[in-house]
């Protein structure tokens, strides 16, 4: 190869070339990387990140990173969903080129779902289930440690596609033939099915991490029915991981081994099906929704019945509801391709199958209304969050059954009727819960509140914008506007619907900014939680300092019953536990392990997207040395003293004589 | 950690289930065992709608040789048993009988691992390949994913000796051990499911 071969490929191929946008976006990464390797060398930064955060093993550290992660995410979707209703704010508009929306629309949807909703709740779970259950750690701190690196170098592969050889642009579901080597041939579709690869492992590896800890790292007296409701709907999630994970593993093994190796799974030249991908597809894609809305609903009764100050409503039919929709999870994905041609009875058995769905979910609803009923309700911005999502979710699920029906389904198929419905369901559902969570817990990650008048700000503005953006797409969806059109003629009558719903999404931009200036005052100038219980709260991670300390409880909590810690405060126990002698706590070590092996996960991704068998393979083999290195390591931990424990848990009481 | 907790051992429970983090891990384990299995479910429901999209190239019937299969089967067959014994010799702590009986079945593994291969050449030699059709793409992989497992297998096994005849048989060594004998049973039971789905079914159609 000589040098002008080099430089056709890199300009050619390589790097992505040829619009101003993209070009001052790569400018903006160089300098954002600059800024951030001088920043932290100017105040000697380094050695913390290392050993503070890249090698941490602590689940409340690797929430927050999920959490970081996730917000950048949540930024870069929303760039996206803004750049779409730019180019449909008009008939006629040439904003974006239609390949440029193809790609942005891809990539909006999958990184909203895959790499921003789940690895946020992920992240809340990570911060929040193992205090409510009493626990040291979860199950498999080190196995935590390298889901969150996995997730994270899937998310890192699947961005950089933006700038060096291009974004995917098959939608996210990514449907064969369209996603195949014949018609999208090159690193696009790669970036797709690796990215997604790689991150789907670590959500695998959760879910098995998450349900262990909730099998058997609980505080003695806890059992399944004393449990919070959130970590109920934490194991209901995870068994739903790990039933579902391993289907897109082959769903996207199968479709990479098509483009790559030149089998014929999904192509119809060798008598495959592109069907087979799917039916792959959405056999673990209607269980995602699931996965994106249980743990919401977790976080909802929490809120809604700390926040009401009353027992949660009917908390054992709480439960089963959410054990009934998991199995109907499973079984409804053919209503994902009502119109693909299957018989009427395979037609039939999906839509009841669907509505049945309604049921368990209309029990939660009235449960939490039940919960509100005669409550000494506090409006607090994690509350409002709550409250705000029943009614927009109500709507979002009354159009889900009508989309249900096989024979309607004809007419809404791809319309934006099904756009305005998912989106009615996703943001009132998890991206709602999200900011309650977020608010939430967010004085025992940090140690103060967030600001509650920016927050009601930033509630109010999003909702507001939230309806203004979907309400006209149910409109237009039923008017004839179909999904993925990337601009459309005058006097259709959708000009001014569309123009609405622009104004909409651009009113929820500005409420994120808002949230994340939030973020950087409440840091500054919030009020700090000196009692552990800003809320007055009933369940057991309130029962400790905030933030809490990296070993959670210095006595390991005995559970009563439901909301242990209510219970502690009515008995009046909590100063009498903080009498006993401490004993030394065992921690695991930290380990520079996980973040290394998901970077050789990266570099074998990223060679494989390329085709470059030899930097693929090369990866596989770090990734092997590192599991090597591992299994001849002890890794026994330490310990921590009894005095240190003790010299923590005063400084943190003293602070509560204080109040 | 197994210096502190060996004196609090219980007498009568088997020694990797002695403390908290080897019951812990060894149901961690299972957990990861049903994702397996809903990964091979999915490739054998690949498999099975493929059956006879052949696209015009040879068929199951023509290719398979079901001699050398039966052979792959007896040895894996065998090789779960003797990991069994080894696992007999973990909880009876005798280190020499674990490895005795661990390396037979590792090399039980390794010729059958041998035989795939001879069988996955002797058909490209024969003229089908992963990019023949539909149905020789799920057949290699299926069968190829299996494979890949079992070598996977014995290398990890072989990492879980070397400690065993390091520092003989204790709460790590002993879970590491069963855990590596679950894994290795596992991929017995999927290989009976590969028999019956694949080679019966492909040599009675």
């Amino acid at each position: 190869m000589n040098l002008s071969e080099i430089k056709d490929f890199l300009i050619g191929e390589f790097f992505v070339t040829g619009d101003p946008t993209i070009y001052a976006a790569q400018v903006m990464i160089a300098l954002t990387t600059i800024g951030i390797i001088f920043t932290l060398t100017y105040l000697k930064k380094w050695k913390w990140l290392w050993r503070e955060w890249l090698t941490t093993v602590d689940h409340k550290k690797i929430g927050i990173m999920y959490i970081i992660v996730a917000m950048l995410m949540l930024f870069r979707g929303g760039a996206d969903a803004l750049m779409i209703r730019t180019q449909l704010a008009l008939p006629n508009m040439d904003f974006l080129e239609a390949q440029t929306y193809n790609e942005v629309f891809t990539t909006h949807g999958t990184i909203m779902l895959l790499f921003m909703a789940m690895p946020f709740l992920i992240g809340l779970i990570n911060v929040a289930m193992p205090l409510q259950i009493g626990a040291r750690d979860v199950a498999f701190p080190y196995l935590n440690a390298l889901s969150f690196w996995l997730f994270f170098s899937g998310a890192m592969l699947f961005n950089l596609s933006f700038i060096i050889g291009g974004s995917p642009d098959a939608g996210w579901v990514n449907y064969p033939p369209l996603a195949g080597g014949n018609l999208s041939p090159g690193p696009e579709i790669n970036y797709y099915l690796i990215g997604l690869q790689i991150a789907g492992i670590g959500t695998l590896t959760t879910g098995i991490n998450f349900i262990a800890t909730i099998l058997k790292m609980r505080a003695p007296g806890m059992t399944l029915m004393r449990m919070p409701i959130f970590t109920w709907s934490s194991l209901i999630t995870s068994i739903i991981i790990l039933f579902a994970f391993p289907v897109l593993t082959i769903a996207l093994a199968l479709l990479t081994i098509d483009r790559l190796f030149g089998s014929h799974f999904f192509t119809v030249i060798g008598e495959g099906l592109p069907e087979m991908y799917v039916n792959l597809f959405w056999l673990w894609g209607h269980p995602e929704v699931y996965i994106l809305i249980l743990p919401a609903f977790g976080i909802f009764s929490e809120v809604i019945s700390t926040f009401a100050r009353k027992r949660l409503f009917g908390y054992k039919a709480m439960v089963y509801s959410m054990i009934i929709i998991s199995l109907l999870s499973f079984v409804v994905w053919v209503h994902h391709f009502f119109t693909m041609g299957s018989e009427p009875a395979a037609n039939s058995f999906f839509s009841i199958s669907t509505m049945a769905i309604a049921i368990p979910t209309g029990v939660k609803i009235f449960n939490w209304l039940l919960t509100l009923y005669k409550g000494k309700i506090k409006f607090t911005t994690a509350h409002l969050w709550a409250l705000g999502f029943m009614p927009n979710f109500v709507i979002g699920g009354a159009t889900g059954v009508m989309l249900a029906s096989a024979p309607a389904d004809y007419q809404y198929h791809n319309s934006y009727f099904l756009i305005s419905h998912f989106h009615y369901v996703l943001i009132s559902g998890t991206v709602f819960s999200i900011f309650a969570g977020l608010h939430y817990w967010w004085p025992k990650m940090f140690g103060h509140k967030l600001n509650e008048r920016l927050g009601k700000w930033a509630f109010w503005l999003f909702v507001v914008g939230f309806n203004v953006t979907f309400v006209p797409m149910y409109i237009v969806g039923l008017m004839g506007m179909t999904r993925r059109v990337y601009t459309y003629e005058e006097g259709l009558g959708w000009t001014t619907l569309n123009f609405i719903e622009t104004l909409g999404a651009y009113a929820m931009g500005i409420a994120f900014a808002i949230i994340v200036y939030n973020i950087y005052y409440s840091a500054r100038y919030g009020e700090r939680d000196k009692t552990g219980d800003p809320w007055d709260g009933r369940t057991l991670e309130w029962s400790i300092p905030s933030p809490a300390p990296e070993y959670n409880f210095a006595h390991v909590p005995k559970v009563k019953g439901l909301d242990a810690f209510w219970i502690m405060k009515k008995e009046n126990k909590t100063k009498k536990k903080e009498k006993e002698p401490y004993k030394p706590i065992h921690m695991p070590d930290d380990s520079g392990q996980p973040f290394m092996m998901s970077l050789f996960f990266f570099i074998s991704g990223f060679g494989f997207v390329w085709e470059w068998m030899w930097m693929g393979i090369l990866g596989l083999v770090g990734v092997g040395v590192i599991m090597i290195l591992r299994t001849f390591d002890k890794d026994e931990g330490y310990h921590i003293s009894s005095r240190e424990i003790k010299r923590r848990e005063r400084a943190a009481r003293e602070d509560r004589i204080d109040e | 950690m197994s210096k502190a907790n060996e004196s609090t051992i219980q007498k009568n429970i088997p020694l990797e289930y002695a403390n908290e983090e080897g019951r812990v891990k060894i149901i961690g384990f299972w957990l990861f065992l049903a994702a397996e299995i809903v990964l091979f479910a999915s490739l054998f429901a690949v498999y099975l709608v493929y059956l006879d999209r052949t696209a015009d190239g040879p068929t199951a019937e023509e290719i398979f040789e079901i001699k050398g299969v039966v052979i792959q089967t007896f040895l894996l067959l065998i090789s779960s048993f003797t990991s069994g014994l080894a696992t007999h010799e973990l909880r009876r702590r005798n280190t020499k009988g674990v490895v005795v009986w661990m390396i037979i079945t590792l090399l039980l593994g390794v010729s059958f691992l041998g035989m795939e291969i001879n069988e996955f050449i002797t058909y490209v030699s024969e003229g089908v390949n992963i990019s023949t059709s539909a149905f020789w793409s799920a057949f290699f992989v299926l069968v190829g994913t299996h494979g890949v497992h079992v070598t996977f297998g014995i290398i990890w096994i072989s990492l879980i000796l070397v400690q065993i005849a390091r520092e003989g048989i204790n709460t790590v060594t002993s879970r590491k051990l069963f855990i590596g004998g679950l894994y290795w049973h596992f991929l017995d039971v999927m290989w009976i499911f590969i028999f019956t789905a694949v080679y019966l079914i492909g040599m009675v159609l």
